[in-house]
């Protein structure tokens, strides 16, 4: 029972903050109800005893993407009223989009050709029970092949970004201490003979 | 779990390596990379004398069924390996040439060895795919490391698009191949099939997703349209990289999901490929007569020889699946030398990739053209060359399973494909060069384009050995 009122209130508010996220006027606002809803759906993975997908969803999307979007979102400076032009003309098309991606959710979740699996199926584990542990012991063993070559895309990715946008370091005019003392005046002065002018 | 890794030890050794290097270049001088260069030229032959030394003799499945060692396996890994070598050599002569030498080019080629032997080798669709995007990815990066040429932003952004479009394709499938059998690895998906009275919905999509993926990384018509594009606009270094070593790892992708992943489902796919294999030879084979780019022609030879590549896979049958490994692996050899020529030819801000190019090169370089005679005289299939040896084996399978038209029709856009091929030897034989300026290339680049030449002659006289291995790969 309490379950299920937690349940409820963080998913009301979960829609809630998503409906803010599109409606809003100002796209900061509108990032900081995206946060909100990270972190209700957060505490919904939490109610599915999926303490590290929630820690993850937290550390990760709140924590690192969410920072870079609101500083992309602060320096360009969007013109909202642009975005939201021919809103109404868009509209049927949107309403159509979302329709078709209600039935072919409703489609999926009620086919009986994947065995998903029902909420009153899965395990109820004590409180001492692990799942960052039991992650953890699976991706080291039965996926370490796999874990390991994600690690080397990631290391191509960081290799390629570097020497894809890397120039070569620029000429600063900086002024060199060591040289400035070693200047001798034949090095800078040069003496001209010249006819005086009449 | 400790007593697996002894497998794994190839691809382990190659990351220490090319991590290694990739330290070590940083501290290497800016304008000599010929440091990096031989090191990891010496890492590769590292890792071929570790394959060698660990050669299989049985299949053994490692790492939660993730990998799988077996002959076939170490084979090709080898041969990706021994090209990749060759590739690294041209490379670098092209990329000094046309200063644009940098330490990652060669990390990221290794990076790309290392995704190839991931597919190679791999025995679960979450490693299949991992390590296309390993290779993918070093591959994209490697296209636009010309930063300052249009054309080849221009073929890496397309390259990026188009593979990413394919990845997905390829994911959808596997996604719902797993949805639907709960199989994460190849052998309890291909029991699940076995299992299966009928092919349901499900699975027949799941394989469609996954053949338009296979299909698209090796660029088979009709999803075709990025190869001649990219081809065009790499550098021409990477463009012999992308037409050699990855075609080899893309065969062994197409086997592994195939005839180890969903053997049970032989009769859908193969009129899939058939389908395929014939578009590609008639589409490439026809096109490359209106092309006056090399590189672009060679594109649509790419093409044309993808067709029999499948052609070979199509007939079902483990002789079958040979032929197109022997054919792979001297397709790979013969386009290697072909753009290895073009490299020879060009000089500083100067590509050498029309056919004008190639107009009187016998009097400029008899030796030269003689070994470009090889080359499209094997791309055409000329007898007693290994190109023409790769034909009548594929050939002789298709026949074998009984469908002569589908080898008179191949043997029909041979023929029309021999016309491209001869026209560049006509050029260099009857016509007058535009210009005279002698071949600049370096002793060590003309040395290897040499033995890269002969190479096809001498395996042409002896196609048995390589037919054996071939053949011995797919016994087991």
């Amino acid at each position: 029972m309490f379950e299920q009122i937690v349940f409820y209130s963080f998913a009301a508010m979960l829609v809630f903050s998503a409906s803010m996220v599109v409606s809003m006027r100002n796209p900061v606002h509108a990032a900081l109800f995206l946060i909100l809803a990270f972190f209700t759906s957060a505490a919904l993975w939490l109610l599915l005893q999926a303490e590290f997908l929630a820690i993850v969803l937290v550390l990760v999307y709140v924590g690192a993407v969410m920072v870079l979007f609101l500083f992309v979102v602060m320096m360009l400076d969007i013109n909202v009223t642009v975005i939201r032009e021919g809103f109404a003309r868009h509209l049927p098309v949107g309403i159509g989009v979302a329709i078709m991606m209600l039935l072919s959710m409703g489609l999926i979740v009620g086919s009986k050709q994947f065995q998903l699996v029902q909420p009153e199926d899965l395990n109820k584990f004590d409180p001492q029970f692990s799942n960052t542990q039991e992650l953890g012991l699976a991706l080291y063993t039965d996926y370490l092949y796999p874990f390991e070559i994600a690690g080397a895309i990631l290391l191509v990715a960081i290799i390629a970004a570097i020497s894809l946008t890397m120039r070569k370091p620029r000429t600063h005019k900086t002024p060199k201490p060591e040289k400035q003392v070693s200047v001798r005046s034949q090095d800078r002065v040069r003496i001209v003979k010249m006819e005086s002018e009449k | 779990m400790t007593a697996e890794l002894i497998y794994v030890i190839p691809e382990i050794a190659l990351l220490t390596l090319a991590s290694i290097i990739l330290v070590v270049d940083t501290f290497g001088s800016p304008d000599d990379r010929s440091f990096t260069v031989t090191l990891s030229q010496s890492s590769l032959l590292v890792v071929i004398g570790l394959l060698i030394y660990l050669m299989p003799d049985s299949t053994n499945y490692a790492l939660g069924m993730s990998f799988v060692s077996d002959q076939m396996g170490a084979y090709l890994k080898i041969f990706i390996c021994i090209f990749t070598l060759v590739v690294f050599f041209y490379s670098f002569e092209y990329l000094k040439e046309h200063e644009l030498v940098k330490g990652e080019y060669f990390v990221l080629g290794l990076f790309a060895v290392l995704g190839m032997m991931v597919m190679v080798s791999a025995y679960s669709l979450l490693t299949i795919y991992l390590g296309l995007e390993l290779l993918s990815l070093s591959l994209y990066a490697m296209v636009a490391m010309n930063r300052d040429s249009q054309q080849s932003a221009e073929a890496a952004m397309k390259y990026f698009v188009l593979g990413a479009l394919a990845s997905g394709m390829l994911l959808y499938g596997i996604s719902m191949l797993y949805g639907i059998s709960g199989a994460i690895d190849l052998g309890s998906l291909s029991a699940y099939i076995a299992q299966q009275e009928n092919t349901g919905l499900l699975l027949a999509f799941g394989l469609v997703f996954v053949v338009v993926g296979i299909a698209f990384k090796l660029g088979a018509v009709p999803f075709h349209m990025w190869v001649p594009d990219v081809y065009q606009g790499s550098p021409t270094s990477v463009t012999l990289f992308i037409s050699s070593a990855p075609k080899i790892a893309a065969f062994a992708m197409a086997i592994r999901l195939l005839v180890d992943g969903m053997a049970g489902l032989v009769n859908d796919w193969q009129g899939m490929l058939m389908i395929l294999s014939v578009l590609s030879m008639a589409a490439g084979n026809i096109i490359a007569i209106s092309q006056t780019n090399i590189k672009r022609m060679l594109a649509y030879s790419t093409i044309a020889h993808i067709g029999f590549l499948l052609l070979g896979i199509a007939s079902g049958s483990y002789s079958g699946y040979a032929g197109s490994m022997f054919y792979v692996i001297c397709y790979a050899l013969m386009s290697m030398g072909a753009f290895g020529m073009i490299i020879l030819l060009g000089r500083k801000g100067y590509e050498a990739d029309t056919l004008d190019d190639f107009k009187g090169l016998a009097t400029r370089s008899p030796w030269f053209a003689f070994m470009m005679l090889i080359l499209m005289f094997s791309m055409a299939g000329v007898p007693p060359l290994v190109g023409f040896w790769a034909k009548w084996f594929v050939i002789k399978e298709v026949v074998a399973m009984g469908h002569i038209w589908l080898a008179a029709v191949a043997v029909l856009f041979s023929v029309i494909g021999a016309y491209y091929y001869l026209r560049l030897v006509k050029l260099m034989y009857f016509d007058k060069p535009d210009q005279m300026t002698a071949l600049k290339a370096s002793k060590g680049m003309r040395f290897v384009l040499s033995i890269n030449g002969l190479a096809l002659l001498i395996l042409g006289f002896i196609p048995g050995a390589l037919m054996t291995l071939c053949l011995s790969a797919f016994s087991v």
